[in-house]
Order: C-alpha cells, then structure tokens, then sequence
C-alpha cells in the first residue's frame, strides 16, 4: 500500500526532483535562481541545502548558455534538469533545444542520446503580460526528436516528471503557473507516468473534451455545469503534446460522437488543429455526428489588463457554452 | 469567400421545398437581408433573405421543382471574387408551362438530389445510412443549414417503419392515367407543394382515422338577430367601416370552442402512447385560397369575444390568401370548422385534419316551416355535421358534443356566461 497525501503541485514536483536526486547520481538541477532563492516559483525551495550547489545549481540569466551546458552534460552521461524562469526564455535557448538536444540521436546515427528535461513555466493568468505568459507547447511540439508533456494534476506533476528525468531523450515539461498552488492527492513513492499515454478524466457518453494543463480542471468545471442540464461530457487530460495518444482520443469519440479540443496555446496552428487532423484522417472520422470544436487563445498576445488577459483563453463559462452548442447541434 | 444558398428548413416536418419566384436576377448585387425568393413549403410561402453581401449566382434557378432542404440554390460572391457561374442547383423536376411534362414523382424520397452533392451530412450520418440503405436525399436535416445528423436518420427510419405496414399511395400512376386519354385533350398542372399535402394529409386521415358522423339540426333565428343587433351596434371606425362584422361562422367558432369546454372528454388527440386532453380550445377553420385550402387555428378561441375571433379571422384569411402564414398560425389545433353555407350547400361530411378528433361541417341556414304546437312556423334551420376521430372520441361523447354546440348556438345569449 503505498502512502497518500495532499501536496502541492509544486511540492509534488519538488518531491520528484528530490527522489530522482536520491536514487541516481547523475541527475543535478539547473537554473536562474533555483538556488538559495528557491526558484522563481518557490519550486526547488530548499533543495540546495539538501543536495548542496554542485547538484542544485545558479545560473546567470543566460538562458542560451545555460540551455548548452545542460544539453552537454546531458550527452557526456548526466542527467541535469534545466529550470526556465519562465517558459517564453526557452525561445532563447531554441538553438540547443531545437537545433542540438533534438538532433543529435539521429544525426550521430544513434550513438547518442540526450537525457536532459526542461522545466517550462507557462501560461497566462498571473498579470506577467505577453512575454512572459505564453503557451508555446503546439510550438516546441513540432520538433521531432523532442518529448513535450504537461500534467494537469499533482500527480501527474510528479509522476510525469520522474518519467521524463528517466526518459532517454529531450523532455519539455510545461507546468502551468497558476497549478502551482493547486493540491491533490500526490504518492509518496517513485512512480512514473507514462509519456505518450492520455487519460480519461471524466466519462461521458454525449462529447468528447481532449484538454491540456489548466484547461482539463475548466472542462471538468464545465461538464459538471452541462451534467446538471443532461449533457454528458467526457475529458479526456492529454497530458502529453508529442506524441500524442491518438488511440485514447480516437476511442473516445468513436463512443461520443462528438470532438471539442480546449487548451490555453493560441488556437491557430495549435493542438486543437493537430487533434482535429489525427481524427479526421482517422478511423473515427466516420462516426463524427458534429464538426470538431476547437477553443483555444485569442489571436493576440495576451493581454496586460486582467479584464482581456481572462479574455484571451478559454475560461468555465464559455466552454459551458461551447459544449452546449455542439451537442445541442447548433455547431 | 463565397456565401452558398440553401434552400433553408422553415418548418417542422419539411423535408423539401420549392422556390415559388426569385426575387433578384442570376448576376444581381444582393445586400444581407435582402429577400431573394419565396419558399412554397407543404403549408404555407415564406420570403428567404440573403445570408451575404455580393453578386448573387443563380444559374439555372429552380422555380416550381420539389427540392430537398440544404440543396445550394444560388451563390454570392463578394467584392473583389470571380462571380463564377453557377450550376449546382437541381434541375426542374418538371417544367409548368410545358402542356404535357414529365411525370411528377409520387412522393418527394424520389426527388432528384443534387448533383453536386448538395446533401450536407455528418460523417456518422452518412456512414449510417450507407450501412441502412437509407438515401440521405429522402432524410431531412436538423442541423445548422440542414445538415444530416445521425438522429435524423432514426427519424427518418422511425417515420419509415410507422408508414411502412400501409404505404400512402396518393395517386394513380401518371403513365398509366394517360394513357386513358386521347394526347392533346388534356394538360398537366404540375403537384405543388399545398396540393401534394393536402393530398397526403387526406389520404392518411381517411385510411388511418375511423371517422363516424352525427348530423343535427339547428335552428338559428335567435343567432340572426342577435348577430343583426350587434351589427348594428358596430362603432364606426375614422373610415366609417363599422368596427365589426359578425358572421354566422364567427358564432359557430364560439360555440364550438365553448361546447368542447362543457365536453372536454372531446377535447383530445390520439397518439400511440396516449390520448392528449387539451385544456383550451384552438379551432382550426378552414379557409378556401386559390388551388387549394389553408386551416388558420384560432387559439383558445373560448377565451375570444365574437368581435375578437372576427377581426382574427379576417387577418389570418388575408394572410392564407397571401400565402404567407406561419406555422405558428395552423399547427395544432384539436378541432375545426369547415363552412360551405355561403354556397348554399344543405348538409357535407367533412374529414378530420389530423391531429384534430373532430371537424364541425357546417351547411347553409335555410328557411323552412317547423312544427310548432302543432301549427307550421317559419323558421331558419342550419345543418351541421360533426366528423370524430372514434380512436378518441366515442359515439356518446360526440352526441355530447354536438348537443352542447346546438344549445349554445340555438340561443347565443349561453355563451355570455
């Protein structure tokens, strides 16, 4: 029987860094004031003192530099956790991310791979303003060779964390800023969540919601709201933007009849059109009863004023709304 | 980006339409909302307006075909696009002017669809009706711009099923009627959209209703002078047309709504699951237009003063003529009145329009000597005939019935209280 407590999310994902920091030698964390700090979200807190500064380790604000020497150590054997303040830095470091960590396997004919995982703050909510509120997973998520995950629970935060400390590859693990504070039940031993593996968080038999982070606890909030008028909706939590579990996804809808994807990345060119794409091309393409619905954020930066930040990404009521329509037919 | 027209679903049961006239020409500028044509559907006309702003495409525009919903009829094309002609529409099924045309098909599952794959379907849908068999040309969609969804095709299929065990043949094999007759000695007039259903209707209630009628004599001098005096008391409007002219009819409206309050077991509808008790009077009436006949409901007409069904009257009959009542004007309804008095016919049976139980056939007054005290006294008789539904309504209940219509309309004073 393994123990079960309430922590966190940030605690869960402080327990997995410590756990992995524990059980393997190799594994050391990276970042802009991860250290004595804490972390610019208070997520290592005082990890330092625990392991000490060669293994929890300040970096300057160089997120390109830091992103390299991550990816070096990663393929000279370690396995370094690199923190970005924020996930919008991480386009500073897209020539390691994307141009090396994602690369090398296959262009050294396999004979390296590059354990490294990024920590990737994102999302709006906060009042950060556009630079540093974006939701870049549909973006990092169009690089083969990456890994891009992003829990929506505690759980998940930690289990998907430790899966990614252990994947042989490069992993971008989003975490969405205002889940930080969010608690849930979170075991105390190493466990891994599967990459690749999506999960029904909600059955239901009249729609099917695929969501991403922040937005799988809004489209739970919603199929509650729609439960009370009869609407039966099923969300699905990805969890995972590449690669995609397509046979969950496909499963589902193939029962409901009905496909509404929500996440808080610009809608345009984003996962919704991906998880729209796979369907239509798939064999639950012929048991579609609806258009696909796609609601995600406002072609725009977001937005400084907390009026149309809230504006800029889909929230409970408009979801409600949405969820309506489609099985009502009125889409 | 090209706007499409499409013959919208403006009714309940609607699976096809026609377009009775356009009101722009192939090549038009056409502004949103300006109305493009008129929609003949089984009941009634409607004008459609354009859902967009640009040159309109009509191409060889569908006047007087049966088409089925969702069919694009017409494309607009913005400022700055290629006006591209347009030829998507299904083709006339059969052209009016012609004096013998092609034969019109029997019912609307066999109008041509569009060749353009004019039926816009779900995925589901159309994997449905593949595996079923079912022609998605014969399916009326429900959803936004007629699109086929899988429920309508349990509709479809359930509609199917009920008139399966008896299929509606409404009419004798064209070919084979011609064939009577010498070529040349006769024309063909087309089946629009109003005599097709009258035709179905008709033919559906007379094999599916048990009718049973009972007749009564009523006599109505005490309603002719109580209509005179009423009359007579009209106030004049600032035209000087009096305010109201009351007709017998307007009294037999009245008394029969007030009659099936005093018998509401009359006051039904027959479905399969169940008899449906009414709690207000909606009285259908019939109204004669050119080609054909409408049933503009007066609701609760109960609740109604003589001048009040009146003037209704006059409005819905106006706009019957005009072709343009809405559905909200004749469904339902749980009985009607149809009069041929006015052309001096004594005594009819009338057939109920389902979902009515009862129609009151109401013949002309004529006068006539009655015993009175054993002495011949002149007096003015109307026979009325009531049609029922005996599914619902049994013999006893409408005598009941008829008995309470004539009291009230043999001494109109009752229906004050």
């Amino acid at each position: 029987m393994s123990e079960v407590r309430e922590l966190s999310f940030s605690a869960a994902i402080q327990e997995a860094l410590a756990q992995a920091m524990e059980a393997d030698e190799r594994v050391f964390l990276m970042g802009e004031d991860i250290g004595v700090y804490g972390g610019a979200f208070q997520v290592t807190g005082d990890l330092v003192h625990r392991f000490g500064e060669d293994r929890v380790r300040d970096t300057p604000i160089a997120e390109l530099g830091g992103a390299g020497i991550a990816v070096g150590a990663a393929v000279a054997g370690a396995r370094p956790v690199y923190e970005f303040q924020f996930s919008d830095f991480a386009l500073l470091a897209s020539e390691q991310i994307i141009n090396q960590a994602a690369k090398m396997r296959f262009m050294l004919g396999g004979k390296v791979s590059v354990p490294v995982v990024f920590r990737m703050p994102c999302g709006s909510g906060t009042g950060a303003a556009a630079q540093h509120s974006q939701s870049l997973e549909a973006m990092f998520g169009h690089v083969p060779g990456l890994k891009v995950v992003e829990a929506s629970t505690p759980e998940d935060a930690k289990g998907l964390l430790l899966a990614a400390i252990e994947d042989p590859d490069p992993v971008l693990v989003f975490e969405h800023k205002l889940l930080y504070k969010v608690k849930g039940h979170v075991p105390a031993e190493m466990y891994r969540t599967p990459i690749g593996k999506a999960v029904v968080r909600r059955p239901g038999k009249d729609a099917t919601v695929v969501a991403l982070g922040i937005m799988v606890s809004k489209s739970l909030e919603a199929a509650e709201i729609l439960a009370g008028e009869g609407i039966d909706i099923e969300v699905i939590d990805l969890r995972s933007i590449r690669p995609i579990d397509t046979a969950t996804i496909f499963e589902s809808v193939k029962k409901t009849t009905r496909l509404a994807c929500v996440y808080e990345g610009v809608k345009t060119l984003g996962i919704g059109a991906e998880i729209s794409a796979l369907v239509a091309e798939s064999e639950a393409f012929d048991y579609l009863d609806a258009p696909i619905l796609r609601l995600g954020g406002a072609e725009s930066p977001i937005p400084y004023s907390p009026i149309l930040e809230k504006a800029a990404v889909p929230q409970t009521d408009g979801i409600v709304a949405a969820l309506r329509d489609l099985v009502k037919g009125r889409t | 980006m090209a706007v499409e027209v499409i013959l919208p679903k403006v009714d309940m049961d609607m699976s096809t339409g026609t377009i009775s006239v356009w009101h722009v020409k192939d090549g038009d500028t056409v502004k949103k909302g300006q109305a493009l044509f008129d929609i003949e559907t089984d009941k009634a006309a409607m004008e459609i307006e354009s859902p967009g702003e640009g040159i309109i495409r009509i191409g060889n525009a569908p006047v007087k075909a049966i088409i089925p919903i969702g069919t694009v009829v017409a494309m607009i094309y913005a400022a700055g696009e290629e006006a591209k002609a347009f030829s998507g529409a299904a083709a006339p099924a059969a052209p009016v002017s012609a004096p013998v045309a092609a034969p019109v098909p029997a019912n609307a599952e066999v109008a041509p669809s569009s060749s353009s794959g004019g039926v816009r379907a779900t995925p589901l849908a159309r994997r449905l009706a593949r595996q079923q068999g079912i022609s998605l040309a014969a399916v009326a969609g429900s959803g936004p711009r007629g699109r086929i969804v899988s429920a309508d095709l349990a509709n479809a299929k359930a509609a199917k099923s009920a008139t399966a065990p008896t299929p509606l043949a409404i009419g004798m094999d064209g070919d084979a009627v011609r064939a009577l007759y010498t070529p040349g000695s006769y024309s063909i007039t087309p089946l629009d959209g109003m005599r097709r259903t009258i035709a179905q209707r008709l033919v559906q209630s007379k094999q599916t209703v048990p009718h049973f009628y009972l007749t009564a004599t009523c006599v109505i001098d005490q309603l002719l002078a109580v209509r005179e005096r009423l009359n007579g008391h009209a106030p004049k409007l600032a035209d000087k047309t009096p305010a109201w002219k009351l007709s017998v009819n307007d009294f037999v409206i009245k008394a029969l709504a007030l009659a099936l309050q005093r018998v509401s077991a009359a006051n039904v509808t027959f479905t399969d699951e169940g008899i449906l008790q009414h709690t207000v009077s909606d009285v259908g009436v019939a109204v004669s237009v050119d080609g054909g006949l409408f049933t503009p409901v007066i609701r609760a007409a109960e609740t109604k003063s003589l001048s009040q069904i009146s003037m209704e009257m006059k409005a819905l009959a106006a706009k019957a003529r005009a072709r343009k009542l809405q559905p909200a004007d004749y469904q339902g309804g749980t009985t009607a009145v149809s009069n041929l008095g006015m052309f001096g016919v004594e005594q009819f049976n009338a057939i109920i329009n389902p979902p009515h139980a009862t129609i009151l056939a109401v013949g002309a007054g004529i006068e006539g000597f009655v015993p009175v005290n054993k002495l011949p006294v002149l007096k003015t008789q109307m026979k009325v005939t009531l049609s029922c539904d005996h599914r619902a309504v049994d013999g006893a209940v409408g005598a009941e019935l008829l008995a309470a219509f004539k009291t009230l309309i043999e001494d109109p004073a009752l229906m004050l209280v």
